[in-house]
């Protein structure tokens, strides 16, 4: 290895043999996963974006939220909260079902996760019909429906992320213990739009 | 160390004989200058450094023809790497402080305490009505939104000299130190500028200015971005609709200077530019009068125009004689300025 | 043996064998060979400067004058606005990221691809649909509130072109996210063995700093963008004072993306200097951790800096004050790249090609704008200058200056690489005089006419300013007139130049470890670093070098082989292990 002639082919198969018993196998290593986490980042970097622009709005106004905004319901939205929150750990129990090769209680688990990230959009869908604020009425109700409707959007995305998943564990032998990287990066996804909810739902209901 | 001392020289020349910038017509003008004029100096120096560098290498490092090999490995040198390293650190923080300094002294950070001689203060503050801006503002230009805001008696603004950069003079009679400033609101609009004097009722869309005193713009938009800009001043602000912001200059030599707007506003944006005249203050008073008979002849608004050339008189008669004592110092000087109030 | 002979010895097996030459109809489909994407980024882009170019000669060919006489006023602001979006969206930032990116980035690391091809592909494919529709807003009356698109007056002027040019960028700007998601990875995760983040090369540096930059940056210009599109469309009111919105709030989240992409757009370039001049001066990069880590010095505080293109606009003195010290402080790191490059030089055995040449006319002209850059930083100033001609010119010295220059050396250095073809240096010499006399005659009045009162984004201007805007106008000219030389010359240089051979320049770098063009997968064995990237002129250990300034004793004193700031291989695989 540390020879200080040189000699290529002694180099080239030295290297070649410190490939193999480093990452025990030379095929193309998975870095999918790497990647969706990269990839979140610029995710988050959009709510930042604008979150940071409710809050410059909110600074600046004069009166937050302008005169005449009704004040918003806490009971639906608290609920729709935890159930998105626990939608996360049910989330988990199918990452640690397929993490022991239970391909059937990943389906059940991403089953009930789907389920309740739907009841938490039909919620928010009942919510934005019974407000008594549209779009366009003052600063805070258009920030509050652009927010909650870009979540809403990434939620959607998760449902058709989770479902996706689950169509594909109907085929025998896709997903195993060794690799499940579907399963895992609907479930990251999934835990990602439930944290930006929780900062969401501070700034926007309890603040 | 020849080339160094030419190097020096050469700079410092060209730094103070450029002639790059138009004529200074402010008071604030000078001072950007100054700054230019050291940025300049260390420009020029660096500008030939570089390019000498370069130059000299293109022609005594060139590759002779038949010359394979390489040069020699220099990899890198810490010490040097430190001087080029910390030689530019100070110099930019060098012009940090100059430009703070500069800045300052035009009144773009409010001033400690009170001071005759700052000339401007630049400012932007939300101008919705009770904008809550105060609280990311420096707790220095509070007195500000509470000017705004508040009643004009509130005596924390007449404790406080800074209250020169507020937006009403009016606004503290018992101040009789203050310098004078001459309050002009300025409305940007596709595509034209429509300066009001609230003192005087004059709405007119070329700016006039008296020579040597303090004036103050409020600037507002009623449309899209606008910028004011006049070079010989070398002052710009954008006029935002829905806010209001502030620019405070003092004229410094006569004569007529363009306005332009500075901030894209339209097809027509090259097309909106007006000037600003610098009048002595005889020629000023002259301007206003004929501009408020020219506005009463038009408008027929007899009472309006009547209670206005009362305070207009009040405020005009000591201020001509003061001129006439000791026009440079004006603004210290005018004993008379709490005798009248704005328009209304 | 000098050092090059050593690596390519090493490095036979991984190119030994003659590869099919990739179809050109690969060139027109949807190819996940981050080869093939990069010359397609390289092409597409480069057709995109040629309308922006076309564009620009129309903008100044309306300017020679002081009247409105050639395009309608309304006209000339969709031009310019155009003009600095196709340049900026379509030409310098994929041309440099994308192209070169994408073309060398997975090759200089040793590595058979990027790590997600096909992600990269399809952030290709974004490009030409984005850019199409773009221009296709001309049809409906394009955009016309410059490339900021400042709200109200991109509210209120032309709502069609205005949504097309949302829609545009929004697809480019996903297009770099996706880029920069798989360079990060690329980089950090595909290295070959032996190569530690210390002895990768200077463009990769380069290129993680831009990656992590378009990725945290490029994402706020969507959320800004996704509240402007609601503005003009839906009615809302998040950048409209009469609805209680705010316009300055857009300014912030615009310059929070857009200072940022001024260095996405220039810190890939100074990679490809830091490349370029040490193989071209035969000469080692001066300082290597200097120059690697004052890329990511650069990237971070480009991102707290944006408020400097809001001094005269909605902004307390103390930001003013606070953007005005960031911003002066990369001088700081930018002056140690520049340096480092000037000390690359010095004592060289230049090369003087036209990769060299235009590589050395970089750093000629991006000091200019470097230093122009440092003055407008200074807020009194700044106040007089911005929306100036001054800052048009200060803009287009770093980005013409300094990015394009650096994008011809690119070509000029790589052509072999990418087409196995050498350039012909006749030819590039002519291109590079062109636009070297061209674009000092274009830009260098406008700094004149920025401070004598010359606002920017006018269709028309005082008649006093006539005599220089002509002169940029007939500067301009001669910049367009310039881009003929080389079109010609990679036409016919790619159909029928010389052969290059694998290794033309000499150079230690893995792309010229293997054949040019490279085959698929670059790489028949994983090849193997045996010398640095820039150990140039340390062949023969028999002979002593005597190098300036070192005691070779004392790394810290170094400036030879011994050097602290040098870049450091892994000792098991290199070829003098005792240096490193």
């Amino acid at each position: 290895m540390q020879g200080s002639t040189i000699d290529p082919s002694k180099t080239v198969l030295n290297y070649h043999h410190a490939v193999e018993t480093a990452h025990g196998h030379s095929e193309h290593p998975d870095h999918r996963l790497t990647g969706v986490i990269v990839f979140l980042i610029a995710e988050s970097m959009i709510f930042l974006g604008l979150f940071s622009a409710y809050l410059a709005f909110r600074v600046t106004a004069p009166v937050w939220p302008p005169d005449g905004t009704p004040r918003l319901e806490l009971l639906l939205p608290g609920i729709n909260t935890i159930i998105l929150i626990s939608s996360s750990f049910v989330a988990h129990n199918a990452d640690t079902a397929i993490k022991k090769n239970d391909v059937k209680g990943l389906r059940k688990w991403f089953a009930i996760t789907a389920l309740m990230g739907v009841i938490f959009l039909t919620g928010q869908l009942y919510e934005y019909h019974h407000l008594e604020f549209g779009l366009t009425t003052n600063i805070f109700a258009s920030t509050f429906y652009v927010l909650t409707g870009f979540h809403g959007l990434h939620v959607t995305f998760g449902v058709v992320l989770l479902l996706g998943v689950l169509w594909r564990s109907l085929k025998a032998d896709h997903y195993s213990s060794e690799h499940h990287f579907g399963v895992e990066a609907a479930e990251l996804y999934w835990h990602f739009v439930d944290v930006v909810w929780i900062v969401l739902f501070l700034l926007l209901y309890i603040l | 160390m020849l080339i160094g001392i030419v190097l020096t020289l050469v700079s410092i020349w060209y730094g103070q004989n450029h002639g790059l910038m138009p004529v200074a017509a402010s008071k604030e003008a000078p001072l950007v200058d100054g700054l230019f004029n050291t940025m300049m100096t260390i420009s020029t120096g660096l500008f030939i450094l570089v390019q000498g560098v370069l130059i000299i290498s293109a022609i005594k490092f060139r590759r002779r023809r038949g010359d394979e090999a390489d040069a020699e490995p220099v990899h890198g040198n810490i010490p040097l790497e430190i001087l080029w390293t910390a030689i530019p650190a100070i110099l930019v923080l060098g012009i940090s402080i100059y430009s703070f300094d500069v800045y300052n002294e035009m009144g773009g950070i409010d001033p400690m305490n009170h001071s005759m001689a700052h000339g401007k203060s630049e400012k932007s503050v939300a101008h919705m009505p009770g904008a809550a801006i105060a609280a990311t503002l420096p707790a220095a230009s509070e007195p500000l939104s509470t000017g705004m805001t508040a009643s004009a008696s509130d005596p924390s603004a007449s404790s406080q000299p800074i209250a020169s950069s507020n937006i009403g003079i009016g606004s503290t009679p018992e101040q009789q130190n203050s310098p004078t400033e001459l309050t002009v609101n300025v409305a940007g609009l596709q595509y034209a500028w429509i300066f009001t004097y609230p003192d005087t009722g004059v709405v007119s869309g070329e700016l006039h200015v008296p020579l040597g005193r303090e004036v103050l713009l409020n600037i507002t938009a009623n449309d899209v971005l606008h910028a004011f800009w006049v070079p010989e001043f070398r002052l710009k602000q954008d006029a935002i609709p829905g806010r209001q912001s502030e620019l405070s200059f003092t004229p410094s030599k006569e004569g007529e200077y363009p306005v332009i707007c500075a901030e894209l506003c339209g097809a027509y944006h090259g097309a909106m530019r007006t000037k600003v005249v610098v009048h002595s203050a005889s020629d000023y008073d002259a301007w206003i009068t004929s501009q408020q008979v020219a506005s009463a002849e038009g408008l027929q608004q007899a009472i309006a125009t009547s209670a206005v050339d009362q305070s207009v008189d009040q405020f005009l008669s000591p201020f001509v004689q003061s001129i006439g004592v000791q026009p440079d110092q004006l603004t210290q000087l005018h004993p008379a300025a709490g005798h009248y109030h704005p328009a209304s | 043996m000098t050092q090059a002979q050593l690596q390519e010895d090493a490095n036979l097996l991984a190119s030994d064998s003659e590869h099919h030459k990739p179809n050109w109809r690969e060139y027109f489909g949807f190819s996940t060979d981050h080869k093939v994407i990069g010359i397609q980024y390289l092409v597409t882009t480069f057709l995109f400067y040629l309308v922006g170019g076309a564009l620009a000669a129309a903008v100044r060919t309306e300017l020679a004058t002081p009247e409105v006489d050639f395009v309608s006023r309304e006209l000339y602001n969709s031009l310019f606005t155009v003009h600095a979006t196709v340049m900026i969206f379509l030409w310098i930032v994929p041309a440099t990221t994308g192209g070169f990116g994408n073309f060398l980035v997975p090759l200089m690391i040793g590595a058979r691809d990027m790590a997600f091809p096909r992600l990269n592909a399809i952030a290709f494919w974004l490009i030409p649909p984005g850019g199409l529709l773009l221009l296709s807003s001309f049809l409906v009356g394009a955009p016309a509130s410059g490339w900021t698109s400042y709200p109200p007056l991109s509210l209120v002027s032309g709502k069609p072109g205005e949504f097309i040019w949302i829609l545009s960028v929004l697809l480019l700007g996903t297009s770099s996210i996706l880029a920069a998601v798989n360079f990060l990875v690329t980089i950090v995760k595909m290295r070959v063995a032996g190569m530690g983040f210390n002895d990768m090369p200077l463009f990769c540096w380069a290129m993680m700093a831009t990656s992590a930059l378009a990725l945290i940056a490029t994402p706020v210009l969507a959320g800004a963008l996704i509240l402007l599109s609601f503005d003009l469309i839906a009615g809302t009111a998040f950048f409209n004072p009469t609805g209680g919105g705010d316009p300055i709030v857009y300014q912030h989240l615009f310059w929070f993306y857009s200072h940022p992409a001024v260095y996405i757009m220039i810190l890939p370039v100074f990679g490809m200097i830091s490349e370029i001049l040490p193989v071209h001066a035969r000469k080692p990069i001066f300082g290597y951790k200097a120059i690697a880590y004052s890329s990511l010095a650069i990237s971070f505080l480009g991102l707290i800096v944006w408020a400097h293109h809001m001094f005269t606009s909605g902004t307390p003195p103390w930001l003013r004050m606070f953007f005005m010290f960031t911003t002066m402080v990369i001088a700081v790191p930018t002056g140690i790249k520049v340096f480092s490059w000037l000390a690359t030089l010095w004592g060289g055995k230049l090369n003087l090609n036209s990769a060299l040449l235009f590589a050395m006319g970089f750093v000629s002209m991006f000091v200019v704008g470097g230093i122009s850059g440092v003055m407008v930083a200074a807020v009194p100033f700044d106040i007089h200058v911005h929306d100036t001609y001054f800052v048009v010119a200060h803009l287009h010295y770093v980005l013409f200056g300094g990015s394009v220059f650096g994008i011809y050396a690119g070509f000029y250095h790589w052509f072999p690489k990418m087409t196995g073809r050498m350039m012909n240096e006749t030819l590039g010499k002519i291109h590079f005089a062109l636009t070297f006399i061209g674009f000092n005659l274009a830009f260098m009045p406008m700094h004149k006419l920025g401070l004598e009162g010359m606002n920017r984004r006018v269709a028309e201007y005082d008649p006093k300013f006539a005599t220089l805007n002509l002169i940029c106008t007939i500067g301009t000219y001669i910049l367009a007139v310039s881009t003929f030389p080389f079109i010609y010359n990679a036409i016919s240089s790619w159909l029928s130049g010389p052969k290059a051979g694998n290794n033309p320049w000499r150079a230690l770098t893995l792309e010229w470890m293997t054949t040019s063009p490279p085959p698929v997968e670059n790489f028949d064995q994983d090849p193997i670093l045996v010398v640095g990237p820039y150990d140039y002129g340390m062949g023969d250990r028999a002979t002593n070098v005597d190098v300036p300034f070192s005691d070779p004793r004392e790394p810290v004193l170094a400036a030879g082989p011994n050097s602290a700031l040098r870049a450091d291989p892994d000792p098991s695989v290199a070829a003098h292990p005792d240096d490193r």
